[in-house]
């Protein structure tokens, strides 16, 4: 049966997909939307699991959400609001802490309280990555640069070319080169001397990535997390009211407004392919839906080896999609509790947990968790970054009674029993990140009111992230700019004629940023496709 | 938040205005009362006595320790003498402004280094070959200004008569109440003044036995509001207001040298190597864009927009600091004034300004604007020497 025909089908309502059918819609286009799950937002979404809370399932706070798309969709209007994180709290072993605010003054006294010098070295280094990020920020405001030659090694090269990169002072040049090649904990060794600041700053280094903080490549990735900190240290990472899904809501609300149609429960089962071309999607029914063109939000894996199918491809762009690294490294552990965490720390009152709680106490302890997962286990205890969105927006959870949520990491796809044995690890899992916070926070195992624990199986059976990568795909150097997800498609294009990429696997990559949605929207509509 | 300074239990008693705010991390006193001219009349006719622990202090110990602030400073350090305190400025390699503040020589290998702003990580990056020590003091030392005509007096009174011979910029180590302190011939208002530094568990006696001796002679406890006119008065420039630290900057145009910043008098170029002095010395060769200026208000034109309006001309009773722009008297725009104040013992509106160099002669006319009953105007202004406002008792 075929039914009418539309001028753009998304694939996967995930907040990217979204976004994209809202620009389309925007500007005319007849569009539909097909979520595979019952609610929208894929990684990007909220959900009462427990009588009265609200859980950020998987993502939990925002930052590199783009800030003129807000403005373009009229997001605030159709229900998103962020509130900022106040702090960056550090609980240590030995019962002493570390918090980081935005307030400039406060945050040196308590860096001085282990190292005078690094207090003050701090804003200097948040001077250095936003000027770099700034640089950034033109990228990924911006399609992926057209590179002469593709290989890796060229990076550099391609980089100097750009305008921006020529205004940076020859010391930020340095810099970025060293950021492109080095660690995160080598790179942090080039500013700070005191092992408690270094640690949970290095963490940003490997969020999402299988490597460690001593791998090289990893400070790249502390930059991308300091694009969304322009306007001071820890302000602009903030809490959606509601929850994250309240993002991919609002951003569906636009679409609606524009005229999108949503689908949830309606998985697509492949990719219509005539003569080399896309030309709509088939459902599980058999059900086709003809479009003239068709954007999937999901990664390259579950796109092109999935939905489209090795068949219909170069067997060089499939090997490119197969070594694109997906390898999930992380799982997610939410807790509803009757009451707030006490930490051990003498601290009173709550503004130090109205931020984010890293379990990072030495770099040490961070390698030792990735060295369990080298080998196949996840780690015993793991990095873990905390936070209790209900202390700040009280409405996910009911009066007094709170929301604990733990990123966790490291917790690799392929455990040593094979990724499908999973499930008969997923509460010893569980155990290990209650038992690793409850060594801080005595009392906590008492208030638990109920516990779901994702594994990167779960992230792939259930949110369709395979391998339970997190952002569609590794944010290392060797997978960004126009090698996302494969060099000559960074484009948002496919050998495919008429389908089209708008994931976090594509340029400029994960994290709830809205970016590929609408650069790959706004490419269509510029270059005629639709 | 910020946290109180050693002196807070006696200055919360009477900032009876709740108007503080935070300096480098402190609480600070703004003003006592709700306005300062109580407090600024005290700088200029008795004595104002204001908390300044909140800046920057590092104690700079060792053999090498002349040779260390020689290599930073702008100043050559190491013609001071001991008890003698400076006045200097440091900048980065591209001979960039970080900070001004003073240096004092306490004995022959113990100097100290006031700032408005934290060094202590880059003071440390500069010490490579050099036997030298340098501690952040700024917790644990406090201490006070005491400004005005009268604080020579109300201080002999508190130390038995020791400050009598202590010259302009020079320091001595005495004590007040029993406790170790050390006073030192400097401030911020353009006037006689003397700063009190003290190990901050002795501040309280300390701060009691001025208050006593000051209080029979007129002294008043005087906030930052208060001070910012009389700095503006003596034409003193500041950092994070004046010109930006180039650590703070984002974007090149917003750095400043020595010589845009006039404080060239205190660099010494000709001399062994120093930081930013290549940078300096191309710079001097060259020629400075910019230079820093005073700004005297005309009047009458002035009082004519507010005429126009039926409305007598409007005194600002604070200083201000959201930069305005400054035009030549074509209309072209020129640079801008950073700060500024009505000065009642000058009586004129006064503006401490960036022009372009061509601009920057004693005399040269320019326009400031302003804001008369909701519209922007322009007034008059004439390039003045600083300071604006000299008693010859503040050397004497
Ligand atoms: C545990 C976890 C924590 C994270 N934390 C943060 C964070 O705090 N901050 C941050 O910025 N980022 C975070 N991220 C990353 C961020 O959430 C993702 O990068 C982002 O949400 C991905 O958005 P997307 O629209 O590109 O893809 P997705 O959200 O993955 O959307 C893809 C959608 O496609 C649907 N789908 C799959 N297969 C089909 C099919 N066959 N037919 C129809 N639909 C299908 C899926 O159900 C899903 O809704 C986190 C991710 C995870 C998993």
């Amino acid at each position: 049966m075929t039914t009418q025909q539309y001028d753009a089908i998304v694939i996967g309502g995930g907040h990217n997909g979204l976004t994209a059918a809202a620009y389309l819609a925007k500007a005319g286009r007849k569009t539909l939307v097909l979520e595979r799950r019952h609610v929208l937002g894929g990684a990007a979404v909220s959900e009462e699991l427990y009588p009265g809370f609200t859980f950020s399932v998987c993502s939990y706070v925002v930052s590199l959400f783009r800030p003129h798309i807000i403005r373009e969709l009229n997001l605030a209007k159709h229900g998103m609001e962020i509130i900022p994180l106040e702090a960056s709290y550090l609980p240590l072993p030995d019962g002493d802490s570390l918090c980081r605010w935005a307030d400039p003054h406060e945050t040196r006294r308590e860096i001085a309280r282990f190292s005078k010098r690094d207090a003050e070295v701090y804003p200097e280094f948040g001077m250095a990555m936003n000027k770099l990020a700034q640089f950034a920020r033109h990228i990924i405001d911006n399609k992926a640069p057209d590179p002469t030659s593709t290989r890796i090694s060229d990076l550099m090269q391609l980089l100097k070319l750009s305008k921006a990169f020529n205004q940076l002072d020859p010391d930020l040049m340095q810099l970025n080169m060293q950021l492109l090649t080095m660690s995160a904990v080598e790179f942090l060794d080039l500013w700070f001397e005191s092992p408690v600041l270094k640690s949970p700053m290095s963490v940003s280094g490997i969020i999402g990535t299988f490597l460690g903080v001593r791998s090289p490549g990893t400070a790249y990735v502390l930059l991308h997390h300091y694009m969304g900190e322009i306007d001071g240290a820890f302000r602009s990472w903030g809490f959606s009211k509601g929850g994250t899904g309240q993002i991919s809501n609002a951003i569906a609300n636009a679409a609606r407004s524009f005229g999108a149609e949503i689908r949830t429960e309606a998985p697509v089962d492949r990719i219509l392919i005539e003569r080399g071309r896309a030309v709509g999607v088939v459902l599980p029914n058999g059900d086709e839906i003809r479009a003239k063109t068709v954007i999937s939000g999901l990664d390259p894996h579950r796109t092109f080896l999935g939905l489209v199918g090795e068949k219909n491809l170069d067997p060089e762009f499939t090997t490119q999609i197969k070594r694109f690294k997906m390898r999930g490294s992380s799982g997610k552990v939410n807790l509803a509790v009757d009451r707030l965490p006490q930490f051990r720390d003498g601290r009173t009152g709550t503004h130090h947990l109205r931020g984010d709680v890293a379990i990072a106490p030495s770099i040490d302890y961070l390698e030792t968790a990735y060295d369990q997962a080298k080998y196949g286990d996840f780690s015993s205890r793991p990095y873990l970054n905390v936070v209790i969105p209900s202390l700040v927006d009280p409405s996910v959870a009911p009066p007094g009674k709170h929301i604990i949520s733990c990123f966790v990491q490291y917790a690799p796809y392929d455990i040593k029993e094979g990724a499908s044995y999973w499930p008969n690890r997923r509460e010893a899992f569980g155990d290990a990140v209650v038992d690793t916070l409850a060594e801080y926070c005595p009392g906590l195992k008492e208030s638990i009111l109920y516990r779901q624990v994702l594994t990167p199986w779960d992230l792939e059976q259930e949110f369709g992230l395979t391998e339970g990568n997190i952002f569609h795909g590794e944010l290392s150097p060797e997978q960004l700019l126009f090698n996302r997800p494969a060099s000559g498609w960074a484009r948002y294009q496919t050998p495919i004629r008429n389908l089209w990429m708008c994931g976090s696997g594509t340029h400029p990559g994960g994290g709830i940023m809205a970016a590929p949605g609408e650069l790959a929207a706004k490419t269509m509509l510029t270059s005629g496709a639709v | 938040m910020p946290i109180p300074t050693p002196f807070h239990p006696r200055t919360s008693e009477l900032c009876r205005s709740y108007r503080y705010k935070d300096w480098s991390g402190y609480i600070a006193v703004c003003a006592y009362a709700t306005y300062a001219d109580r407090e600024y009349f005290a700088f200029r006719y008795a004595a104002g006595l204001i908390d300044v622990t909140p800046l920057f202090k590092y104690d700079v110990t060792g053999p090498d320790a002349a040779s260390f602030l020689a290599r930073v400073m702008a100043r050559d350090i190491r013609k001071l003498k001991a008890q003698q305190v400076s006045y200097a400025c440091w900048c980065d390699e591209d001979g960039k402004l970080l900070d001004d503040g003073t240096v004092w020589r306490i004995d022959d290998n113990h100097y100290r280094v006031t700032a408005a702003d934290h060094h202590l990580a880059w003071f440390h990056r500069n010490t490579a070959g050099l036997n030298v020590t340098i501690t952040d003091v700024t917790d644990s030392i406090a201490a006070l200004s005491l400004q005005g005509p009268l604080s020579r007096e109300i201080l002999n009174h508190a130390t038995g008569s020791v400050v009598d011979g202590l010259r302009f910029f020079r320091l001595t180590n005495t004590n007040i109440a029993n406790r170790d302190v050390i006073i030192t011939r400097t401030g911020y208002t353009g006037d006689l003044g003397y700063e009190i530094w003290t190990a901050s568990e002795d501040a309280l006696a300390v701060y009691d036995a001025i208050y006593e001796a000051g209080t029979p002679l007129g002294m008043q406890p005087a906030g930052l509001d208060a001070m910012d006119i009389t700095r503006i008065e003596a034409g003193f420039i500041l950092n994070g207001v004046d010109y930006f630290s180039a650590n703070h900057c984002l974007i090149e145009s917003r750095k400043s040298t020595p010589l845009e910043a006039d404080l060239a008098w205190t660099v010494q170029l000709n001399r062994e190597p120093f930081i930013g002095q290549a940078a300096l010395k191309a710079e001097k060769a060259r020629g400075q864009d910019r230079a820093f200026v005073g700004l005297v208000m005309e009047w009458d034109e002035f009082e004519a927009h507010f005429a126009e309006h039926g409305l007598p001309p409007e005194i600002c009773s604070a200083a201000w600091r959201d930069p305005i722009p400054i035009y030549d008297t074509l209309g072209n725009h020129v640079g801008q004034a950073t700060s500024g104040a009505w000065s009642p013992m000058l009586k004129k509106n006064l503006a401490l300004a960036t022009v372009k160099a061509e601009f920057a002669t004693p005399g040269t006319q320019l326009r400031m604007e302003t804001t008369v009953e909701y519209v922007r105007k322009t007034v008059p202004v004439t390039v003045t020497e600083k300071p604006f406002y000299n008693p010859e008792r503040k050397r004497k």
